[in-house]
């Protein structure tokens, strides 16, 4: 009897006239599942029309024009006339650490302190941000939980956005450790330069000042190595956090935008031989083929944004990827706006289109390439054989918003419930205006 | 002559030539008649005449005589000025010489600042004015003090007269003329007041009030009507008591009245924006330039205002670096290539102007800016009038100072050639009489050959002495060597090494053979021959020692005078210089290629009307003189200009209902009730995000005042119309506007440090509503009172205080002006619109309108459009509950809708963000589109002009690449007026030109420093965004913003 009341009131709150947040993680994929008749879009670059995806126990076992479908004992959902993509991966954010913006009690993602190798951001992750479900909903199913901070932020997690909490959250746990690079440009002394000559005669060099604070960097990582490479009698914790990073089990996320700051990352290679990932990076279009030599991946923060210069090209931050892309540079696509808080990453992606970047090469952008970028992909961001089903199915187009709705969306095969409070909300006020 | 004690001390001016017999003296009283008779010189009178071989007699400090053939009195003491120059001194209109540093007066020091707390009322004790920027009572004549060191570099370039006055505060007081002398104090001042002066930079003011260039406007033409006020009803004034700043602003009316445009950043249309308070007030003000009034200056010269232009040119900016390179914006790299034509600009316009060395680091570089500006394009006539007849008639001093006539102050230089030209040294500044000397040694050429005779014990050496410079000269034996030579006007000291050859007789080994000998430091050996004397006119001797260190006497003797090149300061070639562009900044047009009006035909596109017709597929469109001229089928016009739509979009520009693009500043935030202040005095056209939203197909933006108080200022509709002027941006007959604000941000809620500004609560918003506007009623009535009564026959006539505050609220209640209103939650939404009713009027729209879903219903029967974003949320507290499906529900329930960017970024993408709502709630493409085209249009009332593609209406239009609520869209032509102001394909041609004007900038300036110029280090070229303070706004590594600036600025 306690069993069916509780049944009885999932669905009452699940046909949605209460505003209450209230959407369940889904229940573990056993079986077969089909997905049958779909525009299939791989994440690699090829498109399979008319295909069938077969599901095994929360795993792609088959894709293609040929998977035989048994008369019985599967699910089967019939994706005729919709577009099949792999699971949108978010790349880098806050999500989880930051519900409301301007609260500060509700601020969780930036620590006191210059060097914090050991702070993890999956510590403070909260897996009932309501933010979480609106991505989803946008089919965004991975998302790299990212801690900020004045330079060695510390280290990220790859949450997948279904689960209960912070223990079920994690995709690939602290795949980064983040690094926040200093400014290398020095103050403006534009509008009020005389006033700003009067009380900073002296303007120290913000470039030489950035490499001495990047150097304190190096040096530390000098030490950990050794620290990592011997015996030692007390634990660091901070040293201790680096051994991922030098195992290159984790990667170095270097969030920068200008040139100099960029140059200077490459160290970062040369001498550690880290993984090193550009974040941000609005500039990388200028040193593309120097990022490729040096195997260094990026991750563009988002398209809608405007030019640095008043000189640039109009559409600059548009056609970065495309850019990126034809230097061969491994890179991603993100959305860091914070009035929309991520949801528009397809649409990002769209832009990078209009402006040059080919369709697929989009869609890898914000799903394989991601994958790559993060070190999940051989597990996610594709729709090929031995990968986690990791899938969206959407009425269009999935990279213009007038077409693009996500109908269903899989975790390791796992039906997710696509509710958010927006559409709660929404049922709930066209119940009150009797609107249809 | 007039027998007069003298009591003054000889220690300090031997001949200070006025009575003063107030002070006593300690010592022995030294009266000189002093007159001096300075023959056979050039003398130049002023811009117009001069003389030649001419003698000037001045005697206690004035000038008795001047002419050629003119009597020399027996008493002078005669100076012979054969060759020299006689100019009168120069005077510079803008100083603040022997004027104290003005002091900060405590205050949290922060007026602009958001998010700490505010000084709501002034700190100035006594009784003055409401706000502590207003300085009327301040004189500069009771802060002066002669400070030498400060006068020396001024008379060194020339100058023998300054007008100085207190560079602080909006209203600056009185302004004095004094001289440069090195006297008493009393002694130095020619006028006592002679300027009132203003500025748009607060200065010490801690007052939170105005923090923004609007703001500072609004209080100056609040100010002439309270001064008017307080002048002419003193009866009622008499109630508030007595006001000392409003008296001294309205004594300090009968004096010239200088504004400086400059003193708040470089802001060229700060220029035309202090001349428009001028008109509005009957005051024609002499304007301090900014610097940039060449980039404009059809505009200036409208202002009909006179000029003080300054001639501190930007230095060039070590860009070697390419990463360097690469930010320094080309509109800063061009204002470095042309700012030395300011000068010339402005005379060749005709615009009268004074010169000045403020703002120079250096008053010593005066000089060498001046030659500069010649040789872009000043002539000398204009740049002498600039400095001495300009000034002088402006401060009313022209009967003392400005030229050399009888009767004025003997204030005058004596140089050795032209003033102006590059080789003239200044050798002697007169002021009053009173000799300064600035390079003697120059007084005589010494330049020539010279026979050097060195004589010791055993015998007698001849050489040839050839002697270029001061600094520089040859001794020729078997060879020629270099020597160390120095004169200073009397003492000479010669080095020379027989056998030390000169680079040049080398035969240019070096590999420059371009670089003199003379330029070449000489270093001796140890062994060298070392002569020192004195020069006796022609003949120098002296003593000295030679290789061996034996004593020897020398002699020299002039055989050859060089004779002097003439020179002419404008005898070099101009400059090449790359040509000026419109709006100022790259893609900019250059004068030839600004876009006009054209007969357009749009053929056989799929015309999104936003009418009833909805699309039509296949359809034409006709422009002519503006105006959508035809829409159908089959149409033709053979005038046209036809544009191939085949596969493509057409639709209305597009109309944005909140925007901060193109303002110089946003907020006003110094109090919460601003409705005196106006988007339209701070128009910027320059900004580039005009060009950049006309790329996303932009033609009409509604241009907001910022949401940090209550009740924000008065909005400016403008169209896109890239190139034009401040004025020519705006739509014309619309219907104003203002902007009002609820919730977090009126009450401060997220200052770091409290806030002291009511309202606090939402409870409190209301209150600040409801008594404003029943203000502003009975202000209404008052002033409907005082109209009639003096409509009256006989009736004593009343001057009225009009509020220009409590007028902008008169309008609302009389529906003459509109409200857009700033709101999130649903029961600030309510509030507002009770506030509206209560008094009789409706508030026309909510703009952001978040929770506008939760009272749609209620919304609708007030009567209120909507403008919200399409999917923004949880950026704070009171946007937690905001929904993407907010304009489908407010559109279902009947409101009309529209979808806003508040955003640069985001406006150039409004189709994209309408189509959303195809995303969320299923809306219709058509009816996406409409909420950011004639649904805007409606909710600002010019509905009957743009907004949908209909005969007679304007011809605002956008031909998409695709399906305009597609992401893949992008506008080929954005359409204003008739006129294309985007064109994809010439979009692609002006990058290539941008690039290419930016390499050859780049070149010249690394050029310059290759070139051993003083070249600055590099300056990224920030941009100040200017915001609502709403939200977050992702700012580039370029960008700052205004309003935090303001903060770091005040908190200095």
């Amino acid at each position: 009897m306690k069993r069916l009341v509780y049944i009885l009131s999932c669905f009452t709150l699940m046909t949605g006239i209460s505003a209450q947040d209230n959407v369940y993680p889904a229940r573990p994929q056993k079986g077969l599942l089909f997905l049958k008749n779909g525009t299939v879009h791989v994440g690699n670059g090829t498109v399979i029309e008319n295909a069938t995806i077969k599901i095994n126990n929360g795993k792609i076992e088959e894709v293609g024009t040929n998977v035989a479908i048994p008369n019985s004992g599967a699910e089967v959902v019939d994706a005729n006339g919709k577009h099949i993509y792999p699971g949108l991966i978010h790349p880098s954010s806050t999500l989880g650490l930051q519900e409301i913006g301007g609260i500060r009690s509700m601020q969780d993602f930036n620590e006191i302190g210059d060097l914090n190798p050991s702070v993890r951001s999956i510590a403070a992750y909260s897996a009932d941000s309501k933010i979480i479900n609106t991505l989803r909903s946008n089919g965004i199913l991975l998302a790299h939980s990212v801690p900020q901070g004045a330079l060695l932020g510390g280290q990220s997690t790859v949450v997948q956005l279904d689960g209960w909490n912070a223990d079920d959250a994690p995709y690939k746990l602290d795949v980064g450790m983040n690094l926040y690079m200093p400014s290398m440009l020095n103050r403006a002394t534009g509008r009020f330069a005389a006033l700003f000559a009067m009380f900073f005669p002296q303007q120290g060099d913000a470039t030489k000042e950035a490499i001495e604070k990047i150097e304190k960097i190096k040096e530390f990582f000098r030490q950990a190595k050794v620290y990592i490479n011997n015996e030692n009698k007390e634990i660091n914790l901070k040293f201790e956090a680096t051994r991922k990073l030098f195992s290159k089990q984790q990667k170095l996320f270097v969030h920068c935008t200008q040139v100099k700051q960029m140059l200077v990352a490459v160290d970062f290679v040369k001498e550690f031989g880290f993984d090193v990932v550009l974040v941000g990076a609005a500039e990388s279009w200028q040193i593309a083929d120097l990022l490729k030599q040096n195997n260094i991946s990026v991750i563009l923060s988002q398209m809608h944004d405007l030019p640095t210069l008043d000189d640039d090209d109009i559409d600059q931050p548009f056609k970065t990827p495309a850019v990126l892309q034809k230097a061969g540079v491994l890179f991603c696509i993100n959305d860091d706006d914070p009035q929309n808080r991520g949801r528009n990453l397809p649409f990002n992606a769209g832009t990078a289109v209009t402006y040059g970047l080919d369709k697929e090469a989009a869609v890898s952008a914000i799903t394989l390439n991601a994958a790559k970028v993060l070190g999940i992909d051989a597990n996610t961001g594709s729709i090929e054989k031995g990968k986690d089903a990791n899938l969206i199915i959407s009425k269009g187009d999935i990279l213009d918003m007038k077409s693009s709705v996500v109908e269903q969306a899989f975790i390791q095969g796992r039906n997710l419930e696509l509710n958010d409070k927006h559409k709660q909300l929404y049922e709930r006020y066209k119940y009150k205006y009797n609107l249809k | 002559m007039r027998k007069i004690k003298l009591l003054f001390s000889g220690l300090l001016f031997a001949s200070l030539l006025q009575a003063q017999e107030t002070f006593p003296v300690n010592g022995i009283a030294d009266k000189r008649g002093a007159c001096f008779a300075f023959t056979n010189a050039t003398i130049v009178k002023d811009g117009q005449n001069t003389i030649s071989n001419g003698t000037l007699i001045i005697r206690e400090g004035k000038i008795v005589s001047v002419g050629a053939g003119v009597a020399i009195p027996k008493d002078a003491v005669i100076i012979d000025c054969k060759d020299k120059y006689i100019y009168p001194s120069f005077i510079d209109i803008y100083t603040d010489y022997g004027i104290p540093q003005p002091q900060r007066q405590g205050g949290p020091g922060s007026p602009a600042d958001f998010f700490r707390t505010q000084q709501i009322t002034s700190n100035q004790k006594g009784a003055f004015g409401w706000n502590q920027a207003l300085k009327a009572d301040v004189h500069a004549i009771r802060l002066f003090a002669v400070d030498d060191a400060k006068a020396k570099p001024y008379r060194e370039s020339g100058f023998g007269t300054v007008l100085t006055h207190q560079k602080d505060g909006i209203v600056r007081g009185t302004g004095a003329v004094v001289t440069l002398a090195n006297a008493k104090d009393n002694f130095v001042v020619v006028k006592d007041k002679a300027s009132a002066n203003y500025s748009f930079n607060k200065g010490t003011s801690t007052q939170s009030y105005p923090s923004s260039i609007m703001g500072t406007i609004a209080l100056l033409r609040q100010t002439y009507n309270d001064a008017a006020w307080y002048k002419g009803n003193p009866e009622a004034a008499q109630k508030e008591g007595v006001n000392l700043t409003l008296k001294y602003f309205n004594d300090n009316q009968k004096l010239p009245q200088i504004f400086d445009a400059q003193d708040r950043g470089i802001d060229l249309w700060n220029l035309m924006r202090a001349d428009r308070i001028g008109d509005e007030n009957g005051v024609q003000y002499i304007i301090k330039a900014t610097g940039k009034e060449y980039q404009r200056i059809k505009e200036v010269a409208a202002t009909k205002a006179p000029l003080i232009v300054s001639l501190n040119f930007p230095q060039a900016q070590d860009v070697e670096d390419p990463n360097d390179a690469r930010l320094v914006s080309l509109a800063d790299m061009k204002n470095w290539e042309l700012a030395p034509t300011n000068p010339a600009a402005i005379e060749k316009a005709g615009i009268p102007f004074c010169l000045t060395a403020a703002d120079l680091r250096d008053p010593k570089a005066f000089l060498a800016n001046l030659r500069k500006a010649m040789e872009y394009g000043l002539t000398e006539q204009a740049a002498m009038n600039a400095l001495t007849k300009n000034p002088a008639t402006w401060l009313g001093v022209y009967d003392q100072v400005g030229s050399i006539e009888a009767g004025k102050l003997a204030n005058f230089v004596i140089t050795t050639g032209p003033v102006f030209a590059e080789k003239t040294a200044i050798l002697q500044n007169w002021i009053k009489g009173e000799k300064y000397a600035v390079k003697e040694d120059a007084w005589h050429n010494i330049a020539g050959t010279y026979t050097l005779t060195v004589s010791n014990n055993e015998g007698t050496q001849n050489y040839t002495l050839d002697v270029k410079s001061a600094t520089s000269a040859s001794v020729i034996g078997k060879d020629t060597m270099n020597a160390k030579f120095s004169f200073d006007g009397k003492a000479v000291k010669i080095g020379f090494a027989a056998g030390q050859k000169s680079r040049a007789s080398m035969g240019g080994r070096g590999g420059f053979p371009g670089m003199a000998s003379a330029a070449t430091p000489v270093s001796l050996p140890a062994n060298a021959i070392r002569l020192a004397g004195f020069s006796n006119g022609n003949t120098w001797n002296g003593t000295g020692v030679d290789s061996l260190g034996n004593a020897i006497t020398w002699t020299a003797t002039l055989i050859n005078a060089a004779t002097a090149k003439a020179e002419n300061a404008t005898a070099k070639t101009a400059p090449k210089l790359g040509g000026s562009f419109y709006p100022f900044t790259a893609f900019g047009n250059t004068e030839t290629e600004i876009p006009k009006q054209e007969t357009i035909l749009f053929k056989n596109a799929t015309v999104w009307t936003s009418e009833k017709q909805g699309k039509i597929e296949g359809g034409d469109v006709l422009v002519k003189n503006g105006k959508i001229a035809k829409v159908g089928k089959g149409i033709s016009d053979p005038a046209a200009r036809v544009i191939d739509a085949t596969g493509k979009h057409l639709t209305a520009g597009i109309i944005d209902e909140h925007s901060h693009i193109a303002s110089a500043s946003t907020n006003e935030g110094g109090q919460s009730v601003t409705s005196e202040v106006r988007i339209q005095d701070n128009i910027d056209p320059d900004d580039i995000n005009i060009y950049r939203q006309l790329s996303g197909g932009v033609t009409t933006s509604h241009i907001l005042h910022g949401s940090a108080n209550t009740i924000g200022g008065q909005t400016q509709l403008i169209k896109l119309r890239w190139g034009t002027d401040d004025e020519g941006m705006k739509f014309k007959g619309a219907d104003p506007f203002i902007k009002f604000a609820l919730g977090e941000n009126v009450k401060r809620s997220s200052s770091t440090s409290g806030n002291t500004r009511f309202p606090d609560t939402r409870m409190g918003v209301e209150q600040v509503l409801d008594d404003a506007f029943n203000r502003a009623r009975a202000y209404e009535a008052a002033m409907k009172e005082a109209e009639a009564n003096n409509k009256k026959k006989g009736a004593t006539q009343v001057t009225f205080r009009r509020d220009i505050e409590l007028d902008a609220l008169v309008e609302i209640l009389n529906s003459k002006r509109f409200i857009t209103c700033h709101s999130y939650v649903a029961s600030e939404i309510l509030t507002m619109m009770r506030v509206a009713e209560k008094y009789g009027f409706r508030v026309n729209t909510f703009t952001h309108i978040l929770e506008g879903y939760k009272v749609a219903d209620k919304m609708k029967a007030h009567g209120a459009n909507a403008s919200t974003f399409s999917d923004w949320w949880a950026y704070k507290n009171e946007v937690q509950d905001a929904i993407p499906y907010n304009a489908t529900i407010m559109t279902k329930v009947g409101l009309n809708v529209a979808i806003n960017s508040d955003d640069a970024e985001m406006a150039r993408r409004l189709n994209q963000e309408a189509a959303k709502s195809v995303k969320y709630g299923g809306m219709s493409e058509e009816d996406a589109l409409k909420m950011v085209t004639i649904n805007p249009a409606k909710m600002l009332h010019v509905d009957d002009k743009v907004g949908s593609i209909k005969e007679g209406k304007d011809a605002d239009l956008v031909l998409w690449s695709d399906n305009p609520l597609s992401i893949y869209a992008k506008s080929l032509y954005t359409v204003v007026d008739g006129t294309i102001f985007f064109d994809r394909e010439k979009d692609a041609a002006m990058r290539k030109q941008v690039k290419a004007e930016r390499t050859r900038l780049i070149g010249k300036m690394v050029g310059e420093k290759r070139g051993g110029a003083a070249v600055a280090p590099f300056t990224p070229s920030y941009k100040y965004i200017s915001t609502c303070l709403d939200h977050g706004h992702k700012l580039g590594m370029l960008e700052i913003d205004a309003d935090e600036e303001e903060q770091t600025h005040a908190n200095h």
